[in-house]
């Protein structure tokens, strides 16, 4: 699986990085995080909120931090 | 966050319990905040001179004073507004605001971004993916700034903390003439056709429509919205209002009466474009700002150049000049700070001038 973190590094996009990484420690879901903090290139996702999640290349949160639950929800398990 | 809204008949009764329980909790909340608020000016009186010993009518007794009645209080206030605004901002997410905005004319659209300015969950890390998003959508550029101007400058931080320390006449101003400012700044620059001065990269960006399915959220899931955003933004401004109360208490203990009164009075033409000029380099935010602004203004600074300076504070700071220098070309970025100076500046007479 792979996973974006899209984010110019603020507070919340570091604190979403770091939920992802749990949770994949936590399920043992074979997945590889990408942080992305080029604006161009978060913008050719077309999202326009920050911190924003893309799993697979599916947009699945845009401009929040998730819950563990929610990214566990993405992760299939 | 995905519920469970299509389970049966016993989930629902499951969600009607806990929104009684939230209710509940949330009333006896109340009550004990108003309860605790009450007492805040004796108990600071205490604390100050029977339990330290500070001798009453001192310079020391006064700033030592000013600082501990104002910092719960801001607290208290903060966790209210904040609590109560992130419900509210759960009814709005910048998707739904994008999507109404990109049919808009210009002049009703300046207005309507304004003030969605001011509700839409906004944070200045997403300025930019935010700028990108909107003027891809075919929101007008104009549009668009009202929004960027008005979503920093008038917050429910600002218009929490102003009508608790300062009452509700100056949040009323406070929220008037910043929407104005928003408005009619986003329509010059709108007039001023400067689309050619948005970075390239930014229009051929492909506006991607997301297709991400609209969340049902429930009473609950708004409170827990609402408490999110206390403890989102109180752990990240706590810091700013002891600093801005601390300046505050000294200004307010060891500045004599009325000097102030000979830099921001309203006496002097130059009161205000130098408040201005101070305001911009500072970065802070409201919960800062205000506290410092309380203390300006009992010492004889005249309202107009106080809210000059708070709003050059919150709305044109230097950080978020560098962020959106990734979308905007320098010409377009001077005319943003000039605008938005203009505004602050008329405002800034106009209040001296009838006050």
């Amino acid at each position: 699986m792979e996973i974006k973190v899209l984010g110019p590094g603020c507070a919340k996009c570091k604190k979403t990085e770091k939920l992802v990484q749990e949770v994949i420690k936590e399920t043992g879901v074979d997945a590889t995080v990408e942080k992305v903090s080029d604006m161009m290139q978060i913008a050719s996702y077309g999202v326009f909120g920050t911190p924003s999640v893309i799993v697979d290349g599916e947009v699945k949160c845009i401009g929040k931090v998730p819950k563990k639950n929610d990214i566990k929800k993405w992760l299939g398990k | 966050m995905e519920l469970k809204t299509t389970q049966p008949i016993q989930g629902e009764g499951r969600i009607n319990k806990m929104l009684a329980l939230n209710l509940l909790i949330a009333t006896i909340g109340v009550y004990l905040w108003w309860t605790v608020y009450r007492v805040l000016p004796d108990l600071s009186k205490w604390l100050t001179y029977k339990l330290l010993p500070i001798q009453e009518g001192s310079h020391l007794g006064s700033s030592v004073e000013f600082f501990l009645y104002d910092t719960p209080k801001v607290m208290m206030l903060l966790f209210l507004v904040v609590f109560g605004v992130g419900i509210l901002r759960s009814f709005f997410t910048p998707e739904k605001t994008r999507a109404f905005l990109s049919g808009k004319s210009e002049f009703v659209g300046n207005i309507f971004a304004a003030l969605l300015g001011i509700i839409t969950p906004f944070c200045s890390c997403s300025a930019v993916p935010l700028f990108i998003g909107f003027v891809t959508a075919g929101v007008p550029l104009g549009v668009t700034f009202s929004f960027l101007i008005a979503a920093p400058m008038v917050n429910e931080i600002a218009l929490g903390l102003l009508y608790g320390l300062l009452g509700w006449k100056v949040a009323a101003i406070y929220l008037g003439t910043g929407l104005f400012i928003a408005i009619s700044a986003g329509w010059v620059i709108g007039r001023l056709k400067l689309e050619n001065h948005v970075e390239d990269w930014v229009t051929q960006a492909n506006a991607a429509n997301l297709t991400m399915e609209e969340e049902k959220l429930t009473w609950n899931d708004r409170f827990v919205y609402g408490w999110d955003a206390v403890k989102e933004i109180i752990g990240r401004v706590w810091i700013y209002v002891i600093l801005g109360i601390a300046v505050g208490a000294g200004i307010h203990g060891f500045v004599p009466e009325g000097v102030m009164a000979s830099i921001m009075g309203k006496d002097s033409w130059w009161s205000v474009p130098l408040s201005v000029v101070i305001g911009v380099p500072m970065y802070s935010n409201a919960a800062g700002v205000i506290p410092v602004v309380e203390a300006l203004l009992g010492k004889g600074a005249a309202l107009g150049s106080v809210l000059a300076f708070m709003m050059s504070v919150i709305a044109l700071s230097l950080p978020e000049m560098v962020i959106l220098r990734k979308v905007l070309k320098p010409k377009l970025i001077a005319v943003f700070v000039g605008v938005v100076a203009s505004g602050i500046l008329f405002v800034g007479y106009l209040f001296n001038m009838i006050l």
